[in-house]
């Protein structure tokens, strides 16, 4: 073959491979789980009949984007797509059928498609497309507001679709942000409070906020480069509030119970620890990290206030049973629990090797739920075992890695922010999917990018994937 | 470092997490594989069969026959010839199709599990279907038992068994869906003994749900133990004999041994048919439909006036509170006024004393003996008077719960002050106001139970054991409930008066109970007619025989039958008479053949019965 005439040498063909990959041992994990006494994977009228369609039409959807639409194609239509997206996610809430609790899909004749699944390609299109402006930068406050509402408008119209999980997706977009100069502390901090937000469900809001105080102490004194003075001063505050509201009596936040000896330890430490933040609190206002960081302090113990608002008011039952089981605060084998423990046994009895392709007693009995969508994985893990679900991880680990590294190599920023999108998406899916099955995140029902059975995810995130080829390939042609 | 490479490194913690997770529960822990082998063993349950129910003799009332259970796999079905299993179990095409539709529609949740095909299946079927069963792949059968009755000994007595529904699984945590359990009758009063305890085999099955072996070479089985006989007090015979007599009539007959208080018979009719028992399902929308409420147990749930017969018990109350003798005399003349009261009677010899007055059933003399007993001087007022007579009453058993092993049973009634006070006012009634009561009318609701048993306390002459239908034995002695004397609040010494009286009234001069008169058995009775608002009066006898050393107390209530002499006090003869005699003596062949051809139904007022 004259290698000149065929200028797609050049494209990824490891990302091609990695999607064949995963399309294909999709296809026949579904198959396995539902074929039932049929052995005709082509049979349409079957789940894996009509998936082998879904795989048809993403693929020459990924062909026509690699060879016939332009690169530049996807950076002019990026606020068209995000506003007709957004269009569509409000006629499904006006017009959306429900299922499972959620609003989110949107019928056409017998054509069911779920919006929220193809807003995380218009949204990480129209970031790329602000992002990637001549100029731009997250250090000027329009830009920053610019971002905000870009990504929290998809958002708030998903999370009212009740489609929790697509919401979690976002999370991801913030690692794009830090990526292109968003401060590291925003990432801290989002760590914090979902700390804080476990804190205070599973133990108190009185313990979430003596732990939150510990780790502002620690983080100011060490910034400060004053590690002696930090550590002693952490510690001391610690110490006083523990011992404090028993020794004030006042029970309804006391969390230990001390010696009566401790009550002089208590006073002193909380002398002690007064004297040096009355001494922090004379030096405020004078340089910005301090405001700032008292800032924090303050919106963080807002924030655990609120969160037992949230939790108790906010949050539907079956929400907040998903957090209690997660958190292990109710144990619950029949019903939420289920699917966890179901999902646990199934993947966990697949030992080394897996029991081998169509021999998993507990997806094919019917043992764990929704097993061709959501927890898909527990069938790889079961006939696969550890090694199936090992070349998993795998696959996607170079997937993820493969864009980013590409992405950050791109010479056009459009290019680079987008890739990081595409990477980052698949990143969120693969840890809350995986993660969800075997028991390390809450049971939320995303889907598992290109394995999970589900043509408007399947389609989605091929969609996204291709565009990405196309954009790295036109970009090292630059 | 670079953000880039931050992102990454994060990144492979995340995943290193997952894969270490990962590795633990696939490879170190092993509960999750032992999970896993718990859903592929699969139990298949082996069913005891239910005890037998013999009767006093020892004669098989309730024994078991082999029946089979057909089941299918539906997911190891191959095709079948559908002609053939229909021609062979006698079945329509549609009815195999609908079976077959149904696990279609439920596959996922059936997944390699049994469902019933067909159940209780006769050893004919199950022999056409044994031999040809290897071209039904998939379709299986178990054996279990299935219930005979070779004495008509009545449904409502010998109750019926059938599947135990979720409601009955809920209250009896031990069964499952499929067991079956004894709902009325005897079948539910021992039903922990009659049951058994359930068996298993344990096979594990591969992916396919196929059985692969029997697990652990059958040592995790369990056998199944066979339920327990038990013996029962009843007389198959007789209580056979009594269902032909009761035919066509709706009422009750319940015979008691005195000394024992063993329930002999208990008749309720219309009953269940015993041919219909075995398969109560099929026929339960014809049961339930019936007017004459066939389920109903009226031994111990028709609670109804008892008439006449209850001028006993104010005799005895009279007795014992002094007021009455044997010859306090009183005068009738058709009937008792006072005022605007009037209660009528019929014609006879007047002023009679108390044996007389029992004897002719006289509701005047007992009109003057509640009223002695309620104006008594030594009570200050009616409502201390009247506790006082309702103590007496329900020391009987009368207006409460006997506590017999009879299921459903039912406590009657006997009015309490607040039921007059409520009816007429607080301070605005008095003895006259409820002189009903003197001769069992008005408020008062008493079973055929409690008559029978309080037949039997006169006949032991002032005391009873409560009635049960049980006979004890080493292994499951007498419940204490059975073996303890219950003595009424009047003496022993006031009985011998009521039994003379009883006794004038089957032998003496212008006697109510002549028919009741059985060749070599000196008859104790007394007649009953109790009116009722439904139409024609209730037909009321309660007798016992013979009267010395009583063997035999009987209570028959035949609703709608006229006068307490023609019908309750023939029947409960008739009773009396096969059981001490053996047999019906030519003399009174007539009067069993009247019986048995009587038709009683049509009087009977058929109400809707409301759902």
């Amino acid at each position: 073959m004259n290698r000149r005439r065929n200028p797609y040498r050049n494209l990824d063909w490891t990302l091609i491979g990695c999607w064949l990959a995963l399309v294909l041992f999709g296809w026949i994990n579904i198959f396995s789980v539902l074929h039932g006494e049929n052995h005709n994977i082509f049979d349409f009228s079957q789940k894996y009949g009509m998936h082998f369609v879904w795989i048809c039409i993403s693929l020459v959807t990924a062909v026509l984007i690699i060879r016939v639409i332009p690169a530049a194609f996807w950076q002019g239509i990026s606020w068209i797509a995000y506003a007709g997206v957004i269009l569509l996610l409000l006629a499904t809430l006006a017009l959306g059928v429900s299922s499972h609790g959620s609003q989110a899909w949107i019928s056409i004749g017998s054509f069911r498609l779920q919006p929220a699944e193809f807003s995380k390609i218009t949204t990480s299109l129209a970031l790329a497309a602000l992002m990637s402006k001549y100029g731009f930068t997250l250090k000027s406050m329009p830009n920053i507001l610019k971002v905000a509402g870009l990504l929290l408008l998809p958002m708030a119209l998903i999370l009212l679709e009740k489609e929790t999980g697509s919401v979690l997706v976002y999370v991801g977009f913030l690692v794009v942000l830090f990526r292109e100069g968003m401060s590291g502390w925003i990432l801290a901090i989002g760590f914090l409070i979902v700390l804080e937000f476990i804190l205070t469900i599973i133990t108190s809001p009185y313990i979430a906020m003596v732990v939150g105080l510990a780790i502002f102490l620690l983080v100011f004194f060490f910034k400060k480069e004053e590690y002696i003075l930090g550590g002693l001063v952490t510690v001391l505050t610690c110490v006083a509030l523990a011992f404090l509201p028993k020794v004030l009596e006042i029970e309804s936040v006391a969390a230990v119970n001390p010696l009566p000896a401790h009550a002089w330890l208590a006073i002193v430490a909380s002398a002690v620890s007064v004297f040096f933040i009355l001494r922090l609190i004379i030096r405020y206002p004078r340089k910005t990290f301090e405001r700032n960081a008292f800032i924090v302090l303050l919106c963080g113990i807002l924030f655990v206030l609120s969160v037992q608002f949230f939790y108790n008011k906010v949050l539907q039952d079956h929400q907040r049973n998903r957090i209690d089981v997660f958190l292990g605060l109710v144990d619950d084998p029949k019903g939420v629990g289920y699917n966890l423990h179901q999902s646990m046994v199934a993947i966990g009895s697949g030992g080394f090797a897996g029991k081998g392709f169509m021999k998993g007693t507990q997806t094919s009995l019917g043992y764990v739920p929704e097993q061709e969508t959501d927890f898909i994985f527990c069938t790889i893990g079961e006939e696969w075992g550890y090694l199936g679900a090992l070349f998993i991880l795998a696959l996607y680990m170079a997937i993820i890695f493969r864009i980013i590294i590409m992405a950050d190599k791109a010479k056009d920023s459009f290019t680079r922010i987008f890739g990081y999108c595409v990477a980052m998406c698949i990143a969120v899916h693969v840890v809350i999917n995986i993660g969800m099955t075997i028991g390390l995140m809450p049971v939320i029902g995303i889907p598992l990018p290109f394995l999970s059975y589900g043509g408007s995810a399947l389609l989605a995130f091929t969609v996204m994937l291709a565009i990405f080829i196309k954009l790295e390939f036109d970009d090292r042609k630059i | 470092m670079s953000r880039r490479n931050k992102i990454l490194l994060v990144l492979f913690v995340i995943f290193a997490v997952m894969a270490v997770r990962l590795f633990s529960i696939q490879i170190i822990q092993k509960k999750y594989r032992e999970s896993a082998d718990n859903n592929a063993l699969k139990y298949v349950t082996i069913y005891p069969a239910r005890g037998r129910i013999l009767d006093r003799y020892g004669n098989t009332i309730v024994e078991n026959k082999i029946t089979y259970d057909i089941m299918v796999t539906p997911r190891q079905v191959e095709e079948f010839d559908t002609l053939a299993i229909c021609r062979i179990f006698g079945l329509d095409q549609d009815f195999v199709r609908e079976k077959f539709d149904y696990y279609k529609a439920n596959s996922r949740k059936i997944g390699f599990g049994s469902m019933p095909f067909l159940k209780q299946v006769s050893s004919e079927q199950f022999n056409a279907y044994a031999e040809r069963a290897f071209l039904f792949p998939g379709f299986d059968a178990i054996a279990r038992t299935a219930r005979v009755y070779p004495v008509n000994a009545g449904g409502n007595l010998i109750g019926y068994v059938s599947e135990v529904d979720r409601d009955y699984i809920e209250k009896h945590p031990d069964y499952r869906s499929g067991d079956y359990a004894g709902k009325t009758g005897l079948e539910r009063a021992y039903e922990s003994r009659l049951s058994g305890e359930k068996g298993y085999t344990v096979y594990y099955r591969d992916a396919n749900g196929r059985i692969k072996g029997h697990y652990e070479d059958g040592a995790a089985d369990k056998d199944a133990v066979a339920g327990s006989d038990i013996t029962t007090t009843i007389d198959a015979q007789l209580q056979a004999y009594g269902e032909t007599l009761m035919r066509n009539k709706v009422g009750s007959v319940v015979a008691i041994e005195p000394s024992t208080g063993e329930i002999l018979t208990l008749i309720s009719s219309p009953g269940i048919d015993v041919s219909q028992l075995a398969e109560i399902n099929k026929y339960y929308k014809e049961i339930s439909e019936n007017p004459y409420n066939p389920m109903f147990n009226r031994t111990v749930q028709s609670a109804q006036p008892p008439g006449s017969v209850f001028k006993l018990v104010n005799g005895l109350i009279g007795l014992q509170e002094g007021v009455l003798h044997r010859e306090t005399r009183y005068p009738c003349a058709r009937g008792y006024t006072n005022g605007k009261v009037h209660v009528g009677c019929h014609g006879h010899a007047s002023p009679i004393n108390l044996p007389q007055s029992i004897a002719m059933s006289c509701n005047a003399y007992y009109c003057y003996v509640l009223r002695t007993i309620l104006d008594n001087k030594k009570y200050a007022n009616i409502e201390e008077s009247f506790n006082k007579w309702r103590e007496y009453v329900t020391s009987f058993g009368f207006g409460q719960k006997l506590g017999s092993d009879v299921p459903y049973e039912l406590g009657g009634n006997v009015p309490t002050v607040n039921t007059y006070n409520k009816l007429h006012g607080k301070g605005r009634w008095k003895s006259l106001s409820i002189i009903s009561l003197s001769i069992g009318q008005g408020e008062l609701g008493c079973t055929p139970l409690h008559l029978a048993n309080f037949c039997a306390t006169i006949a032991n002459r002032g005391w009873f054991y409560t009635p049960h239908m049980i006979k004890g034995d080493e292994e499951h002695p007498l419940d204490s409930a059975y073996t303890v004397k219950n003595y009424p609040m009047v003496e022993e010494k006031y009985f011998p008066l009521i039994v003379e009286g009883m006794n004038m009234s089957v032998y003496g001069d212008g006697g109510t109970s002549h028919v009741a008169q059985v060749p070599g058995v000196n008859m104790c009775g007394k007649t009953g007619t109790a009116q009722n608002p439904h139409g024609d009066d209730h037909s009321v006898f309660i007798c016992f025989a013979p009267k010395d050393n009583p063997k035999i107390a009987v209570a028959a209530y035949i609703e709608n039958g006229g006068f307490g002499a023609t019908w309750a006090a023939p029947i409960a003869s008739l009773i009396v008479e096969k059981y001490l005699n053996g047999e019906i003596a030519d003399s009174r062949k007539e009067l069993e053949t009247r019986v048995k051809n009587g038709y009683l139904l049509n009087k009977v007022p058929v109400r809707k019965r409301k759902r």
